[in-house]
């Protein structure tokens, strides 16, 4: 390629650089022109939202790290000070601290909105695995962020989640060990989560760039889940998506306000106010919201199978709750993308939504409590152990063996030829006797 | 049909209804975008507790005739020299009106002004040129032109009342705020 193209833009100074490197043509064709499906719900807002939140935390992030100090006995006060003499310290850290949770609210919405209509589907499988690695990522990242403030919850949170590490056979020690930089969590295990923790959500933006470019070259999915046939079924993404983007960005931004401004510690532990004592473990170790259901997985194996230790298999399936994300497009059997038309798996949708819900809250819990009080029997028997055990299972289940049974057995509705057909008629119902439409266009 | 909102040759003069919305919202986006940016922005400005007042007492007892001392103070070093009298009369002998800086009603040029115990005489020690630590608070260093300092970096003359007397520094050296709370006792700040 050894020749500009002519750019159609008025002005000399754009039109100059836009002949050099297309910028301009490029954003006014991926962002202006770009032919979106015409009936977006509002649970397409929630990929522009985060990327909208991973700009807040990155600058955030940077104004705060002006201030923190990354070693072990200034960490917690140089946090203090933040709070309490740095302008506006206060405003940056809640918004950035509350952001982390209100990150993962909103990759948590995107995820279901692309389990329910089936986004991860062929072509998109690559854009649903460049998903996965960027909850990884921030998975990561949450993680190491939240050991900077060196609070007790900080530095238990970061020991015991380490220590799994050694559950690896043979290397887990040492692995451990280079992990801590020493032979337990402490100022230079501090110092290293800092640096990975600034680097981490640079990673983040390089994956998010792939994962919107993987967007354009397939388009995007919409509730029907029947691909656009024409112009006929899409619109320009501005002004009717960048207007309804930033109206649910408003909505959104006074949610995260609502946090910031009126309880901003609703979401964190009052536990790590405390200053990190490597003597004094807490009673309860929980870590943050987000990461309750993958904890409930971790603590539900309390048994050895095969040979195996019970905490290895523990993190095997912790990981591999993620892990079994990737492989979803192959796992799922139906031609029939959109939940929409799926009547049995749409009631097993919500049934897995509930138990994430359900692990979510186990992992909050002490284990050995009683899920019920009632009789001894039931008290003994039925602890949040095995309320764990149960929605683990499940949770696989629907995973292993719901998705690929379902797409051999579930029966097939009526669908609606188009997009455009399913809005202007309001339901999309072929009328009788007219033949069936494939459901899904093969790539 | 009734006739719309929306037409492109308006009431006002060429601008649509479209146009004023565009103008309007643009405007809010500016003051959005401000008030978005100022935290960020005032978030590096000394924070409160650098900004707190800090105060340093001195104890002067030890320092003789003749003799100087230097003390930090937020930061900043701040001579204390205690002045002969051939020192204070060379910093009355003054036509104020010759002086590179003549000061003004809020740091006045007088030594008397700038010296109210004669003997005593508190400055910040950082050359207002650009910002080296002038020499001459020891008598074996050089006190330039004038027997006060002298700042090497750039050849700026002070004299012994730490004024400006000759080279690129635009004003004297500035007297800090101080008191004193026993007649060998200072508070800075």
């Amino acid at each position: 390629m050894a020749h500009a193209e002519p750019s159609n833009y008025k002005n000399p100074v754009i039109r100059w650089i836009d002949t050099r490197l297309p910028i301009f043509t490029m954003m006014d064709r991926e962002y202006g022109q770009f032919p979106t499906p015409r009936n977006f719900n509002y649970f397409w807002n929630f990929g522009a939202l985060a990327m909208v939140v991973m700009v807040a935390m990155i600058a955030t992030g940077i104004f705060l790290a002006m201030h923190y100090t990354p070693h072990a006995d200034m960490a917690f006060n140089s946090v203090e000070h933040i709070d309490r003499d740095v302008n506006y310290g206060w405003l940056l850290r809640d918004i950035h601290m509350n952001g982390g949770s209100l990150f993962f609210i909103v990759v948590y919405i995107h995820m279901f909105r692309g389990l329910y209509y089936g986004s991860y589907k062929a072509p998109r499988e690559l854009l649903w695995m460049l998903g996965v690695v960027i909850l990884l990522l921030m998975m990561a990242t949450a993680f190491l962020g939240y050991v900077l403030p060196w609070g007790q919850m900080s530095f238990w949170g970061a020991k015991v989640i380490t220590n799994l590490f050694s559950a690896i056979p043979w290397i887990g020690d040492d692995i451990v060990i280079w992990l801590w930089g020493g032979f337990s969590v402490d100022n230079p295990t501090l110092n290293r989560f800092f640096s990975l923790h600034y680097l981490m959500p640079f990673l983040i933006v390089g994956v998010v760039f792939v994962h919107v470019w993987a967007l354009h070259v397939t388009g995007s999915n919409n509730p029907t889940g029947i691909e656009p046939k024409g112009p006929q079924d899409t619109i320009p993404f501005h002004p009717y998506y960048t207007v309804k983007d930033t109206f649910g960005l408003m909505v959104f931004f006074a949610f995260w306000a609502l946090f910031v401004f009126f309880m901003p510690d609703a979401l964190g532990e009052a536990e790590n106010y405390i200053p990190a004592n490597p003597l004094a473990t807490p009673a309860h170790i929980v870590p943050e919201w987000y990461f309750l259901p993958y904890y409930a997985i971790l603590r539900s194996i309390t048994f050895n199978v095969l040979g195996i230790d019970a905490k290895l298999i523990g993190v095997i399936l912790m990981f591999g709750s993620i892990l079994v994300l990737f492989v979803l497009p192959w796992l799922d059997t139906s031609e029939v993308r959109s939940a929409r038309f799926r009547p049995i798996y749409k009631w097993l949708f919500w049934l897995f939504f509930l138990d994430c819900i359900v692990l979510g809250y186990v992992g909050g819990q002490v284990p050995s409590d009683p899920v019920f009080h009632g009789p001894d029997w039931l008290e003994k028997y039925f602890t949040f152990v095995e309320l764990g055990q149960l929605a683990t299972a499940y949770y696989f289940g629907h995973f292993l063996f719901l998705m690929p049974l379902l797409g051999k057995i579930e029966p097939r509705v009526p669908m609606p030829t188009s997009i455009s057909e399913s809005v202007l008629k309001g339901g999309g119902r072929m009328p009788a006797g007219a033949p069936a439409e494939k459901p899904m266009e093969k790539a | 049909m009734a006739d719309t909102t929306n037409s492109d040759q308006a009431d006002d003069g060429g601008e649509t209804r479209r146009d004023i919305l565009t103008y309007t919202v643009g405007a809010l986006g500016v003051v959005g975008v401000a008030s978005v940016a100022w935290p960020f922005i005032h978030s590096m400005n000394p924070a409160a507790d650098t900004l707190a007042v800090s105060t340093i007492e001195v104890d002067l007892s030890p320092v003789e005739v003749g003799q100087a001392i230097t003390v930090m103070w937020r930061g900043q070093p701040v001579f204390v020299r205690r002045r002969t009298e051939a020192e204070i009369a060379a910093a009355d002998d003054v036509v104020l009106e010759e002086l590179p800086d003549q000061g003004d009603v809020e740091h006045p040029a007088a030594d008397s002004d700038r010296a109210p115990r004669r003997e005593w005489l508190v400055l910040v020690g950082v050359c207002t040129h650009l910002g080296c630590v002038p020499q001459g608070q020891r008598t074996t260093e050089l006190r330039g032109e004038y027997g006060g300092w002298f700042c090497s970096c750039h050849g700026s003359h002070y004299d012994t009342s730490g004024r400006i007397r000759k080279g690129p520094a635009p004003s004297n050296l500035p007297v800090p705020p101080y008191s004193f709370l026993e007649d060998d006792r200072i508070l800075i700040g």
